[in-house]
């Protein structure tokens, strides 16, 4: 946001947050934050003096519109109160304080809980006013769209995209908040007839908030997909009391569907998807995957417990239990389990998968800095149905090309491995990769004691097995090998275990 | 001391706790592992700035204190015990573990060397478990190692035998080189700390000389010393004169013949120095101010000014121990201004106001100054990269002036007509 400072109680090294905003986002100015950094030595004597110093240096020099004020994991613990120093040290300008419960509570919670905390200390004594709506008013409807965030996942664009395609029906955009927003801006939030809720995990408090006290309705909606902006665009316009034009149902200016439909897709037929991230991402990326590009999902699952109860049900649609965690560990083993042939998840996903060859495509926060590209990406709306498609696509072989490999792989000129689109590695780094998936796959294979032995046919046979199927078909042929009770895994063994999956 | 003027500032720093320094820790001693025993935020911090697990199973975690740790303190021992006994089922081949405080644990005042102590009971040796704070209140970053080694000294074995003992983390490859060129000048038994194992702990004792490789090792020097150990003044091995001045130091210490000394150093003197020319030509003249990070700013100044030919505008360091920085500090020119301690907006209004060619800086605050124009450099490289020692002076070098031909690439002088 602009013209808020944010006074923070925290100990030297918490300022590295400072470097998520520069590295990650390649932010050319710092976050506005004061960190008062304090030391051992301060706590012997009068940490509350030294925290009125910062905040009094902070007013001094940054001279914002409203301030914030807050405590990290360490200060919280020495019970400062800054929140209320900073009340009583006299200022004119709003002072927002902030109990951020860092020992309980997670990123999403605490951007959401300080989203609502600005929003209702500036909005608060504003009472509901004989506001007229856009009707009466004869003017064009006009909406906020609340949630984008500094770190978040491509908002940048995404409001970008909404803001076009809200002008394409006719509807103004009042505040964008909390991204680029200043305190004067979230003041003129009430100007709007309806909020847009973009990302539920930072705006759904504030949302239920304006819609109790200020009577603002809200979308519940989030147009990631084509089905997801369609049913969007139709939500929005029964919330504002507009008829729904003919349009909304048939246009569809994303090149999602005929792509999807075109035969190259073919082939992305029930490819399997292993679906992990933030609740909305990896709700939105679950009706994408299904309905929109005729993968299957088999796995699904998110780090916001908050979210839980949404992706719950979502992943039980589907045949799946959901995975609730934030132990990536775990997730790592889910995908393991799964043998997906497409990740989509966080950056930690983006790990595993390396680590076990899979392809992957980032869908949600936590991110890296290559998740913020230079060029037009959004996620939302009709482009960022397009942005999706080739995000997730091209981590995959095409599909006539997966059918060459297949034929010609037995040519001298083929080299094993080849992997076109597999990830951003020259050759030498994706053999490595492969080098490495084999030997865990062997390391995995000689720890248990009654483990079948691979004979040299059995090799052999497995070696003519697609590179990027084969580590799938090696587990599920020992499997078999385990279940079936075989000391030996020939070629046989092979074309067994393969009917047995298939029935 | 020279004529530097040392000053004082306080108010808001921006720079690493010392938890940072696992970052190299745990690659240097793979047999390790460091248990962060903080908040999430501790988490985040060493996965984000340790993005380098991606390539190894990662070989440090955080013991995560949560709202029922913090309600009694027993809890969070048991919790930790028990965090500790999972960890070791699953990870065998962990020799020693480090636990590692951080500001909330101290705060509540954890005491990990008790915890540290029962569960050495318990482990019966097998593994050994050590502990140190790596906390914001008490530590900035490279200080973490500070931590770590001394922690690791109250297990080195005592002995009777002259040996030069190389302290500080250095890379591999670099480790290598300078203990071929000791071996040359006749010195036979160098060893190094910390080990590439964490169990091979070299032995020290009365006839131990002690090379410190890096400047943030105050409180290891003064336990090694209590040992026995006779610590080696010298400069820090960072370019030319530095690593020259270093290496003879420790053949004085062995009453190495000077003939000898230079017979061996001065081929590799002249060859570093025809390698370091064209940095030179780039670097020299141009202004460089270092912000407080990585306590190499020092060191690193006396480099580039002396052998680069650059005018230091100011060297912050993040603290300043006159001891060990006393031979540095005597070769910096005069007039060079230290500033210990501090304010980071006073300190970035004098760097605007001073317009450098080239800021050596943490990586929170890089690319607002890149966007000011302001060419910068990461401090946090200076702990990653192999550049100690005669041989790596180019290289130390080019890292400067790669920032300076990368602007020059992309913003070309136009001429200007009058």
């Amino acid at each position: 946001m602009k013209k808020l400072h944010y006074v923070l109680h925290a100990p030297q090294g918490d300022t590295y947050a400072d470097l998520l905003f520069t590295m990650i986002e390649r932010r050319g100015s710092r976050p506005p934050v004061t960190y008062t950094t304090f030391q051992a030595r301060d706590l012997g004597g009068d940490t509350a003096e030294l925290v009125k110093g910062h905040i009094k240096e902070a007013v001094d020099r940054f001279n914002p519109e409203a301030l914030l004020v807050g405590e990290s994991c360490t200060a919280e613990l020495i019970q400062d109160q800054p929140g209320s120093l900073a009340k009583g040290m006299g200022f004119d300008i709003p002072i927002v304080s902030l109990e951020l419960p860092a020992y309980s509570k997670k990123e999403n919670w605490g951007g959401s809980e300080t989203f609502y905390q600005i929003v209702r200390n500036l909005l608060k004594g504003k009472s509901e006013e004989l506001k007229q709506n856009w009707q009466e008013e004869k003017r064009r409807p006009r909406v906020n769209l609340l949630g984008p965030t500094l770190l978040g996942f491509r908002c940048r664009d995404d409001i970008l995209e909404i803001q076009k395609l809200l002008g394409q029906h006719g509807i103004d955009v009042n505040v964008v908040a909390p991204l680029g927003a200043s305190p004067a801006d979230i003041i003129r939030i009430p100007d709007a007839d309806v909020n847009v809720c973009l990302y539920p995990e930072i705006a759904e408090s504030t949302c239920i908030w304006l819609e109790r006290n200020l009577n603002m309705p809200f979308t519940t909606i989030v147009p990631l997909g084509v089905g997801a902006t369609q049913d969007f665009l139709r939500e929005l316009h029964e919330v504002l009391g507009m008829e729904i034009p003919q349009s909304v149902n048939e246009s569809n200016n994303s090149k999602l569907t005929w792509y999807s439909n075109s035969v190259d897709s073919n082939y992305l037929t029930g490819k399997r998807v292993f679906i992990f991230g933030d609740g909305t991402h990896a709700l939105a990326a679950a009706r994408i995957a299904n309905e929109e590009l005729g993968f299957t999902v088999v796995g699904l699952g998110t780090y916001s417990r908050e979210m839980a109860r949404k992706v719950r049900p979502a992943a039980k649609a589907l045949g799946l239990d959901a995975l609730i965690t934030n132990d990536y560990l775990e997730v790592e083993e889910a995908i393991k389990e799964t043998s997906p042939e497409l990740v989509l998840g966080t950056q930690m996903e983006r790990h595993s998968a390396k680590r076990l060859g899979i392809p992957c495509a980032v869908i949600s926060t936590p991110m890296h800095v290559q998740d913020v590209p230079a060029r037009y990406s959004p996620q939302m709306g009709w482009e960022g149905a397009n942005v999706i498609f080739d995000d997730w696509v091209h981590p995959l072989m095409m599909g006539l090309e997966e059918h060459l490999i297949g034929m010609f792989k037995h040519d001298f000129e083929f080299v094993d491995g080849h992997q076109s689109h597999l990830g951003h590695l020259g050759g030498k780094g994706t053999e490595n990769i492969n080098q490495r998936v084999k030997t865990t796959i062997s390391n995995n294979s000689t720890n248990t004691s009654a483990d079948p032995i691979w004979t040299h046919e059995g090799e052999k046979e497995l070696s003519k097995i697609p590179f990027f199927v084969r580590g799938k078909v090696r587990r599920n042929t020992e499997n078999y090998a385990r279940q079936a009770g075989c000391r030996e895994i020939n070629e046989e063994t092979l074309y067994d275990a393969k009917a047995h999956y298939k029935a | 001391m020279s004529g530097a003027t040392l000053l004082k500032e306080s108010g808001p720093r921006e720079v690493f706790c010392g938890l940072t320094s696992i970052v190299w820790l745990h690659r240097r001693m793979p047999d390790a592992f460091f248990l962060v025993v903080g908040s999430r935020t501790c988490a985040h911090l060493i996965q984000s700035a340790a993005g380098v697990m991606i390539f190894a199973e990662p070989r440090f975690g955080t013991a995560i204190l949560e709202e029922r740790d913090l309600a009694g303190l027993a809890n969070a021992h048991d919790e930790l015990n028990r965090v500790v006994k999972n960890l070791l089922a699953r990870r065998p081949e962990i020799k020693t573990l480090f636990l590692v405080g951080s500001c909330p644990s101290e705060v509540i005042k954890i005491d990990l060397s008790r915890v540290a102590e029962n569960l050495n009971i318990e482990l019966k040796g097998q593994v050994t478990v050590l502990n140190y704070s790596g906390s914001g209140i008490e530590t900035t970053f490279t200080q973490g190692e500070d931590g770590a080694l001394k922690a690791l000294i109250p297990l080195m074995p005592k002995s009777d035998q002259k040996k030069l003992l190389l302290v500080g983390t250095l890379a591999n490859a670099v480790e290598d080189r300078l203990i071929s060129i000791f071996n040359r000048l006749g010195i036979d038994n160098v060893e190094s700390f910390p080990p590439r194992q964490s169990t091979e702990l070299p032995s020290i004792g009365p006839e131990t000389k002690v090379l410190l490789t890096q400047p943030y090792l105050t409180d290891t020097a003064r336990e090694l010393k209590n040992k026995g150990a006779e610590i080696i003044e010298a400069p820090f091995p960072l370019g030319v004169t530095g690593s020259t001045l270093w290496i003879q130091a420790a053949a004085n210490s062995f009453g190495i013949e000077k003939s000898l000394v230079d017979s061996i150093l001065n081929p590799l003197i002249s060859r570093a120095k025809q390698a370091l020319a064209p940095h030179v030509e780039k670097l020299s003249g141009k202004k460089l101010f270092l912000l407080p990070e990585s306590q190499l700013e020092i060191p690193l100044a006396r480099f580039l000014s002396n052998e680069c030919g650059m005018e230091i505008v100011e060297i912050g360091t993040p603290y300043l121990n006159r001891d060990l920085m006393k031979a540095e500090i005597d070769l910096l020119p005069p007039d060079c201004r230290i500033v210990e301690g501090q304010h980071v907006e006073r300190q970035l209004d004098r760097v605007r106001d001073s317009s450098p060619d080239l800021v050596v800086c943490g990586m929170g605050l890089a690319n607002p100054l890149e966007a000011e124009g302001i060419s910068t450099k990461w401090s946090i490289e200076m702990v990653f990269s192999p550049i100690h020692g005669i041989d790596q002076a180019s290289d130390l070098a080019e890292l400067f002036s790669r920032p300076l031909r990368r602007h020059d690439i992309l913003n070309p002088k136009t001429l200007t007509t009058n």
